[in-house]
């Protein structure tokens, strides 16, 4: 119920190839952070997930069901995606942002039903944006900006969410805050992250992307060691687990 | 542990109900502006030379739809019931069909685009249909095809171009929008100036100019017929598109994640959107700014999702083109203005309105 699993995953453009051979799966209700410098891949790995770009190889599967035997719509009722880009063009409210979460669920001239309402209420409750639901979008923070899109995400009611770079832009609060978040969800979570701190304090799983290929993948504590740190990013650091946030899992 | 769905408390019942009166104005306004849209085709028909009643002008349309068992008065004299049924009811028509596309057709280029200064005028939709207008009917290119069809065409064409130089589904800034819709415009509008110059006689380039402006002076009952049924067409379609076009809000990628066959729906809204675009310059010219003024005045007053949008959006537009042309034609009697100077005197003030809530 809600595990990922990509399988010899690859895409080029213009001859370039982006992806390589990218075996990863998620597991149900974990959190799994993609890991790489810029360039390596993250976000097109992502959008190969969402079913957003097709694959030039390999298969993208949620539980037994290959994504390309699901129509959008139907893989909308099950996967939410989290983009970096939060810009709205029009005026509109925080609650009727949430409301797009239910669109794979109305038909084309449905208004929401009480079902609907209360889905959204509930997902607007879970990131603690309800205060705010009636302003216009473009009064919120960058913050309340990325906990209302997952808000949205929610609203979808979702197994799986994939969120590409949730916490660029946040300060460092607010990036615990909607990890946390993210850890406390009965979800199944691929996160991509540049921040290795993060990632070995929230992700239950990591997969480390350089040039396209998966370079290793596993528990944070067995994968981000000196050397590979020192292979990927090219820096030295010093390896310091703490005893409280050394294992994965949310510290409240 | 519990998702977002299965959650239910007190609080978020009791936000439920305060969300709820939010949304009951839709329907209330859906109904304010359809007697809106009836009172205005009645009185502005009223408008003109002879004097007559607003009985006598809902006596004489009942009549010719056959309705002429409930009609309340008398047939009036002949020449006084032609003048209202064969020059100022398919002009008043004319004007809320032209009114209803363009606005309409605001909504969806602003969806598209994600830019609120989008407008069929200001991007060069219209110029692009002037184009083909005129290529048809001065060059007689594509054989025999009608102006109408050559507007369709030259619209389509505009819009593909404009859309190729915004670079697919990437954001582009409000800035780089308008200054594609300029480009676009000026391109199609030097094009239709070379054909008027090397193939038009003196006469037909002074027509096409004034025509060009945007004008509702040429409604005959036989062109207006099959502009009322392609517009009302292609506004109605445009509906089954309101979910991808809310969808639309954080781009086509969000939208194909909330479950949106973007590709299908950007090219129906492409097409539907010339249609409509097309059948209004075919048969008015290029009245700029009411795609601008009306969906961000509705956006305003009532719910901007595109579900109650568009139609409040198509109505209204109607109804402002009724009155803008109806002032155009009554005015400075015996002259009559285009109504697209006046709609370009108001709309160039809202533009600049719209630019500055945008950078604020």
């Amino acid at each position: 119920m809600g595990r990922i699993t990509a399988t010899e995953l690859s895409w080029s453009v213009k001859g370039h190839r982006l992806l390589d051979n990218i075996d990863m799966a998620a597991d149900d209700g974990k959190v799994v952070g993609l890991l790489g410098p810029n360039g390596s891949g993250k976000t097109t790995l992502v959008r190969l997930l969402a079913g957003l770009r097709r694959p030039d190889t390999g298969t993208v599967r949620y539980d037994d069901t290959s994504l390309h035997d699901l129509s959008r719509r139907l893989l909308a009722r099950r996967l939410a995606v989290v983009e970096q880009d939060v810009y709205a063009h029009n005026h509109v409210s925080v609650r009727q942002v949430v409301e797009l979460g239910r669109t794979p669920f109305r038909g084309r001239f449905d208004a929401l039903t009480g079902h609907d309402e209360r889905v959204v209420d509930a997902a607007l409750e879970r990131v603690d944006i309800a205060d705010k639901q009636h302003q216009s979008w473009h009064t919120l923070s960058g913050g309340e900006k990325q906990r209302a899109q997952l808000a949205r995400a929610l609203a979808q009611e979702p197994r799986e969410i994939l969120l590409d770079e949730p916490t660029n832009h946040l300060d460092i609060r607010h990036q615990l805050e909607l990890l946390d978040l993210l850890g406390s969800l009965d979800v199944t979570c691929v996160v991509a992250l540049h921040d290795l701190n993060l990632a070995a304090r929230y992700c239950d799983h990591v997969v480390i992307l350089d040039h396209g290929q998966v370079v290793a993948a596993g528990s944070p504590e067995t994968v981000l060691t000196p050397d590979l740190i020192v292979a990927v990013y090219g820096v030295s650091v010093l390896v310091d687990r703490e005893p409280t946030t050394g294992a994965s899992g949310s510290p409240t | 542990m519990s998702t977002a769905g299965r959650a239910r408390n007190p609080i978020t019942d009791r936000d439920a109900d305060r969300a709820r009166p939010r949304r009951a104005p839709t329907v209330a306004l859906l109904l304010v502006a359809v007697v809106g849209l009836l009172v205005s085709v009645v009185t502005a028909s009223l408008f003109g030379s002879a004097d007559v009643g607003p009985v006598d002008v809902v006596s004489t349309i009942l009549r010719h739809v056959g309705l002429g068992g409930i009609a309340p008065t008398p047939p009036l004299p002949r020449l006084l019931d032609a003048l209202i049924w064969e020059s100022r009811f398919p002009r008043v028509l004319l004007a809320a069909v032209v009114g209803a596309a363009l606005a309409v057709s605001g909504a969806v280029l602003q969806a598209i685009t994600r830019n609120p200064l989008a407008d069929p005028y200001l991007l060069g939709v219209s110029s692009g249909a002037s184009t083909g207008a005129v290529a048809v009917l001065l060059l007689g290119i594509g054989g025999g095809i009608s102006l109408s069809t050559g507007a369709f065409v030259g619209g389509l064409v505009s819009f593909g171009v404009l859309l190729v130089l915004l670079g697919g589904g990437r954001v582009a800034g409000p800035s780089r929008v308008v200054l594609t819709g300029v480009l676009v415009s000026q391109f199609f509008a030097a094009v239709t100036s070379v054909i008027l110059m090397v193939s038009g006689d003196a006469n037909s380039t002074r027509g096409f100019t004034y025509w060009l402006l945007g004008t509702l002076a040429g409604a005959r009952w036989e062109g207006v017929t099959g502009t009322v049924v392609v517009i009302l067409i292609g506004v109605l379609a445009i509906q089954f598109f309101a979910p991808a076009l809310d969808a639309f809000t954080f781009g086509w990628d969000s939208a194909a994640a909330l479950g949106i066959n973007v590709t299908a729906a950007r090219i129906w809204l492409m097409v539907l959107t010339s249609l409509i675009t097309a059948a209004a310059v075919a048969a008015s010219g290029a009245i700029g700014f009411i795609g601008l003024l009306i969906p961000h005045a509705v956006r305003i007053l009532a719910n901007p999702m595109h579900r109650s949008l568009l139609p409040l959006s198509a109505i209204a537009g109607a109804v402002f083109l009724i009155w803008v042309d109806t002032f155009a034609r009554s005015a400075f009697t015996p002259h009559e203005l285009p109504a697209g100077v006046i709609t370009a005197l108001l709309g160039a003030p809202a533009f600049a309105l719209v630019l500055k809530r945008l950078e604020s």
